[in-house]
Formats: C-alpha cells, structure tokens, sequence
C-alpha cells in the first residue's frame, strides 16, 4: 500500500488543478458537482456495506444458488439505468409495501429526495463494488484463516482480524470504484430522485444536460471534463490496487 | 490404556473417487513423526486433526476430550480445540508484527499479561529482535522461530507441524529441530510433525509412523519403521 502513495498523491494533485482550472473566473457551478459528490460519497458508504457482505455471502463455498445471487446482484450493470429506476420506484416508492414502511417509519417518502439519489447510485454501482470486494477476498490464501482459527478465533474474529485488513485494498479498490460509478448515475436517479434531488439542484451528471438544453456549451463541457478527471483518476486508482492484489495471490 | 494427554484418533475419509484415507494412531506426548511419499495423505490427516476437514467416520480424542465422534455427533469447531498447527508456508499473518502474530493465539493469557508473556515466548525461540517487524522482512529461519513462539503461545494440548522445515538449509533444520525436541520436552503434549525427511524423523521422532495411499503401513521407534530407508520417494 505504501508504494501507491505517490501516485495517489499526483492523482490528487491532478483533480485538484483540473477543479481549479474548472471553476477560474466562475465558469463552473459548483452547486451541482458539490451535490453529485456528496451522493456519491454516501452512496459509496451504503455500496461498501452492502458490497462486504454480499462479497462474503458470495465467496462462502456452501452458499445454495450462488450464481443466481451472483447474477441477480449483477443486474444494475445490463439493465438500461431507466428501467432500474423503474424498479427502484415499484419496490421503494410511496406506493409500496417498503416504502410505506419508510414513510411510517422516518414520516417521510424515500423517492424524490437526496436519500433516494443515494439508494439509486448505491444499488447502480454494487456489482461493481461486490466484484472488486470479492476479489479481494479470494486473492487471500487460505493458510491464514485456517491458522486464525487453529489459534482460537471464531468465525466473527477471524473475519475482523484477518480477512478484512488482507482484503483492503479490495475494499479500497470497490470503495473507489463505487464512488466514481455513483458520481455519474444519471437515468436511475432521475427516475427515482427527478431531476432535482435536493434543495431544487441537479445533480453534476444532469446539469449536464440542463446545460446543452440551455445552450450553455461552455459550463457542459467544464462540467463534463471535470467528472471526466474525478472519474478516470478514481478508476486508475482502484485498477493500481487491483493490480497489487493480483501480485499478491 | 492411553495416558490422559495421548492423542487418539480412528478416521476414515473418502477424499476422491479413488483415494481415501483410513487411519488408526495413537500418540503420547513427545513427537510422533509422520512420514510418506506425497499424496500418501499426511497433510490430509492433520487436516482431519486439526478439524479443518471432517471425517466421514471415525473419532478423535485427546485424552478425555472427545473432538470429533462421527457416530455420537460430536463436533468440536476448530477454534475450540487448543491445538497449534504450523503450516507448511507458516501462515504468519503479514499485516502483523512478530509480538502481535504471538499474541493472536493468547486469549486464555490475562490481557495485561499478554504482552510479557509473548516477548518470553518470543525469547525463547531466539526472535525477540523480530518483535516489532513484519513477516515479510524476516529471513526463513527467522519466519520459523515466530512460527513456533505462536504455535506455544495457545499452551496447546496438540501441536501439529505440516513440514514447516523443509524450505531450510541443514543447519538451520538442525537447529530448529533440536528446539522444537526441547520445547515439546517443556510442553509435554503430542506432537505430529509431517516430514519427508527420514534424516530430520531420526533426529527429531520418538515415534514414527509410516502411511502410504492413506493406510497405515509401519509404526514404532525411529529405528524399527526406517531400519535401511534413505528416502521415502522411491
């Protein structure tokens, strides 16, 4: 992990001056990107949590119909994002049995808001974070939960102890995917949290639109190349990491 | 009738279509060594031992303690038999340093104790220069050293090696051997050690046990099983 500091450090660096270039003399908005990045950062912390567990759940040699859940979590990468949202507002909408029970519960609806922006990017960018999550997981050789358990740890304190901090840059790799596959949602959010998520503002990816609609062709394209960077620099990170846990097994 | 501390265990696994093993040994404390050919099934029997594989039939006990009895349904899980297993690659976690790999095993040690406890252990083994390093920076022998400082840190009631040795120079086997013969000396426990090396079961072994295809085929002192045998590959 160490080695991959610098390069984290220049990536950084990078997005920080494509931000700076972006937003000199006001030609970018932030209020959109500010919003896409809080979804996304949500988003991603209800995909790693998710992600773990279906990851563990899918590398248990014992799990009956395990391709089916593989496939079945793998849904939101082949179904157009319209169609994902359509489901989303079926299951989680006012009208649904869930949704009902989120509106006794919290006394508000989940669609149409931020939260719903959340639930659409988390469960667009699972596959992915389940994917990269679960690779993690099968890089470690099994000598070292074996031997956890041959010195008297028990299932929750081998997962804790051994399992997880060996599979980090997995979770790492699957957080950073995660995030860049939230930062661009567009067709699930726009089904289930419209247009304007919160506080009446769009999110990066559908300002986007709202621009060239507008005739703004300027802010679309500082817009676009400013998720562009934020996007390719995560993907090149979580691709350093993967490549490190290739290494390993 | 076995001593309190004898391992004893009658297992029978169907492990493929076209081999199986079906052993029948029982071990006092000292070491028992386990010789055969690869594939014979040695590795698969401390599996069976150490509870990370179930046997289809068969029981293992140690002492009183019944671990395994297929008939009774007695299941005792892994992390609820004080054994200690060195496996054939170590397995010294690499995200921990020596002193931590020690203390891991350490949960029936009072916490405060723990600490202490594992630099002694640690001391004894020659690796208390080793403490606050990672794996990865440790030379092989260094590796077995922490090896064995955690495997003695459960106070195990069984110790089984998985040829730990086999990566070494001769010395350093040499070396590493005597240690393991004084330890287990202390410890008073059995001890199954795995090897290929009739050398090393001269050296090491109070007991030996010859399997070949999953079967026992020759048991009893060093001298008695490897009268004339230079090697087990041939």
């Amino acid at each position: 992990m160490r080695a991959e500091i610098p390069r984290f450090a220049i990536t950084l660096a990078i997005v920080i001056g494509v931000l700076l270039w972006a937003g000199a003399g006001g030609g970018l908005v932030w209020d959109p990107i500010y919003l896409s990045l809080r979804v996304a950062f949500m988003a991603m912390l209800w995909s790693l949590v998710m992600g773990i567990g279906f990851a563990v759940l899918l590398t248990w040699k014992k799990l009956p119909g395990a391709d089916f859940i593989d496939a079945l979590i793998n849904v939101p990468l082949v179904l157009p994002p319209t169609v994902l949202g359509y489901y989303l507002i079926v299951s989680l909408g006012p009208e649904s049995a869930i949704g009902r029970g989120i509106q006794w519960l919290t006394g508000s609806d989940l669609a149409f808001t931020f939260n719903a922006a959340v639930v659409a990017a988390a469960i667009g960018s699972l596959p992915l974070v389940v994917r990269s999550i679960k690779v993690g997981l099968e890089s470690i050789d099994p000598s070292f939960p074996a031997a956890a358990r041959t010195l008297g740890a028990g299932p929750v304190r081998v997962f804790f102890t051994i399992m997880l901090p060996l599979a980090t840059p997995g979770v790492i790799a699957g957080a950073m995917m995660g995030f860049a596959r939230s930062l661009g949602d567009y067709g699930a959010t726009m089904m289930f949290a419209s247009a304007r998520p919160h506080d009446n503002l769009p999110t990066g990816a559908i300002a986007v639109i709202d621009y060239i609609v507008a005739d703004k062709e300027a802010a679309a394209q500082r817009m676009a190349i400013t998720m562009t960077v934020v996007g390719v620099a995560m993907l090149y990170l979580a691709n350093r990491l993967t490549k490190r846990m290739q290494r390993r097994a | 009738m076995p001593e309190s501390r004898d391992l004893v265990a009658k297992v029978v696994l169907q492990r493929s279509a076209d081999f199986s093993v079906d052993i029948e040994l029982a071990c006092p404390p000292g070491i028992t060594c386990v010789m055969g050919p690869s594939g014979s099934g040695k590795s698969t029997l401390l599996a069976i031992l150490a509870g990370l594989q179930l046997p289809d039939r068969g029981r293992v006990a140690i002492g009183d303690e019944v671990w395994v009895d297929r008939g009774q349904g007695i299941e005792v899980p892994v992390h609820k038999r004080r054994l200690s297993y060195v496996f054939q690659g170590l397995a010294l976690f690499p995200h921990m340093t020596a002193l931590a790999n020690v203390k891991y095993g350490m949960h029936h040690v009072p916490r405060p104790d723990r600490e202490a406890t594992a630099m002694s252990l640690l001391k004894r083994v020659g690796a208390a220069h080793l403490a606050h390093r990672r794996p990865r920076t440790f030379s092989g022998g260094e590796a077995q050293r922490v090896a064995l400082a955690r495997a003695l840190a459960r106070s195990p009631q069984l110790v089984l090696l998985d040829e730990p040795f086999s990566a070494l120079d001769r010395d350093l086997r040499k070396q590493l051997t005597e240690l393991v013969r004084e330890l287990i000396a202390e410890a008073k426990v059995p001890l199954v050690h795995v090897t290929h090396s009739v050398a090393e079961a001269r050296l090491l072994a109070d007991r030996v046990i010859r399997i070949d295809g999953g079967r026992v085929v020759a048991q009893g002192t060093p001298d008695e099983v490897l009268a004339g045998i230079t090697s087990l590959e041939e």
